[in-house]
């Protein structure tokens, strides 16, 4: 439903994104996660016609985003990340607006339709400039979904919401995936293992790297980090932790703490709470930590680099 | 086709909530009703002095090259600039809608907006003609001199949207405009009382104030100041829609 075949684009001297290639299946969600500026805001551009690659070609639902753009647009539904309201217009008279634009038929009564399908039904009268945040998000969503597209392209549709609507809109969003092509944009890696069947992740303008969420999750949890508070000094307790079996490195904080990795499948947790222990420490706290987003890019971007030969940056 | 008609309904349904536009009205109407006033009451008294004249639109429409310089560039201000501002220009290129019918739906929804506003002061060549002037008032120079505010009001508001499309700061855009006006109003005829031949030629062909005082409002429409007009429109309509084409490539 979406091919991308080395889609490049220059903004003056900077290269936003370099030779993407990807493609997404009908009733497939795939999620593009990377961190502010990866471009995968400029991605989704292109692929919805708003501005054209600086080289390579992409496809949309069997249409070139170039040179027949005004036909892939036809059947992309677009929520772009600064959701596009008229704040003076109600609910209604938005979507009638982008109805009677996209050549809906009875655009009065689709709109109706498609604010029941985001429960905003009650409020389709009321002014968009008076809704909350997640009422906003949840117009945009209703003016991408309206005239019913075979690709819908969400870029970060659960940035700003509170928990309960981002579980509601990630419902939503599973719902429409279901016989529908999405390409969502995250930079919350639990969202893209909640929602996707496929994640990308794009750093600087390059896929670093495509597969399931279960996959990656495998892949990336090849070591486990641990940080251990004691009360008081910390000295010395590096030496100690350092000499227990399994543990790889160990580093302190700035925060008095200090943190360890030790590789799967050999849990040094037990030893190394003995050995502070021993030490004469008193423990107040071990707790796992999470890799973050920019520790993945990091071990991945590592990886990349290893494989082509190249020293890590 | 039927893009730019939504586009220009939804443009004209925005102006009657928007605080500028009433402004605008505000000040058109209240200035023309104040020229009208003074001139009747100067015709009436001193009507032995300008006996076998009466009075016309002349000043009326007069008034309106003014007016338009000032009032035209808050029309179109934000037009193009505040959908910049605002994302919403993103919604717009995204959909299936052409660049151009963009720009002329932007450009119609304010000519109709206008076109309110002048409908409204009609009522002051009715009043001459029914009520103040027997047999009535010379028709042609008011249709003649209502073409030609019509024509100033399309060329500035068409100049005004390509402007508007060219910033995405609406002050910018603003004072940019009014800036063009002046100079197309104002200053570019005076090259042409200095020079001579050809040259002064030139410069009086693209002084906007001779086609509408000494053509239209004087009661004559010729094929020149037609293609003038016209020429305006497309320049505006046609930086508007390159404007866009260019912003979706940056």
């Amino acid at each position: 439903m979406i091919q991308v075949n080395g889609l490049t684009k220059d903004y003056g001297a900077r290269r936003a994104i370099d030779n993407l290639t990807f493609d997404a299946e009908q009733g497939e969600i795939v999620g593009f996660l990377g961190p502010n500026g990866a471009g995968k805001t400029t991605t989704m551009r292109i692929l919805t016609g708003y501005m054209p690659p600086t080289d390579g070609t992409a496809t949309v639902a069997g249409y070139d985003v170039v040179e027949e753009s005004l036909e892939v647009r036809k059947r992309v539904g677009y929520l772009p990340e600064t959701v596009p309201l008229y704040n003076d217009m109600t609910a209604l008279e938005y979507l009638k607006f982008m109805a009677d634009l996209r050549r809906i038929p009875d655009a009065e009564e689709r709109a109706y339709e498609t604010l029941e399908g985001v429960n905003l039904k009650e409020r389709a009268n009321s002014y968009i400039g008076t809704f909350s945040k997640g009422m906003r998000q949840r117009v945009g969503l209703a003016q991408a979904l309206i005239h019913r597209p075979e690709v819908l392209i969400l870029d970060e549709p659960t940035i700003g919401l509170d928990p309960a609507q981002v579980v509601e809109m990630r419902n939503v969003i599973r719902e429409i995936g279901k016989d529908r092509t999405v390409l969502l944009s995250t930079h919350i890696l639990s969202e893209a293992q909640q929602i996707c069947d496929r994640v990308l992740i794009i750093n600087k303008g390059k896929i670093v790297t495509e597969d399931t969420p279960e996959n990656l999750q495998s892949r990336l949890v090849g070591s486990q980090r641990v940080v251990i508070h004691v009360r008081g000094d910390s000295d010395g307790l590096n030496g100690k932790i350092s000499k227990v079996k399994g543990v790889r490195t160990v580093e302190s904080k700035s925060d008095g703490s200090v943190e360890f990795e030790f590789g799967a499948g050999e849990d040094a947790r037990p030893q190394v709470a003995k050995a502070v222990i021993q030490a004469g420490y008193e423990l107040l706290e071990m707790r796992p930590v999470g890799l973050s987003l920019e520790e993945i890019f990091l071990e991945l971007t590592r990886d990349n680099a290893n494989a082509t030969g190249k020293k890590p940056s | 086709m039927r893009n730019i008609w939504i586009i220009a309904k939804r443009e004209y349904n925005h102006y009657f909530i928007s605080p500028i536009a009433y402004v605008v009205a505000f000040m058109i109407l209240l200035t023309i009703g104040i020229i009208f006033t003074i001139n009747i009451l100067y015709f009436i008294q001193n009507s032995f002095q300008s006996f076998g004249q009466v009075p016309d639109v002349s000043p009326i429409t007069g008034a309106f090259g003014f007016l338009l310089v000032l009032s035209v560039p808050a029309i179109t201000m934000r037009l193009l600039a505040d959908e910049a501002r605002m994302g919403t220009l993103e919604l717009l290129l995204t959909a299936p809608v052409r660049d151009y019918e963009l720009v002329v739906g932007k450009w119609l929804g304010g000519f109709l907006f206008m076109l309110t506003i002048l409908a409204v002061t009609l009522v002051y060549p009715l009043i001459l003609n029914f009520g103040l002037v027997s047999p009535g008032i010379d028709q042609q120079l008011v249709m003649s001199s209502y073409l030609g505010v019509i024509l100033v009001t399309a060329s500035f508001l068409a100049l005004g949207v390509g402007f508007s499309a060219v910033f995405t700061n609406q002050v910018a855009a603003f004072f940019v405009t009014l800036s063009a006006f002046v100079f197309l109003w104002w200053l570019i005829g005076f090259p042409g009382q200095v020079l001579q031949g050809s040259a002064s030629e030139v410069f009086r062909y693209l002084d906007m104030k001779t086609h509408f005082y000494d053509a239209l409002s004087a009661g004559s429409i010729k094929l020149s100041d037609l293609v003038y007009f016209f020429s305006l429109i497309a320049l505006g309509l046609f930086t508007g829609t390159t404007a866009v084409e260019v912003r979706r490539w940056h």
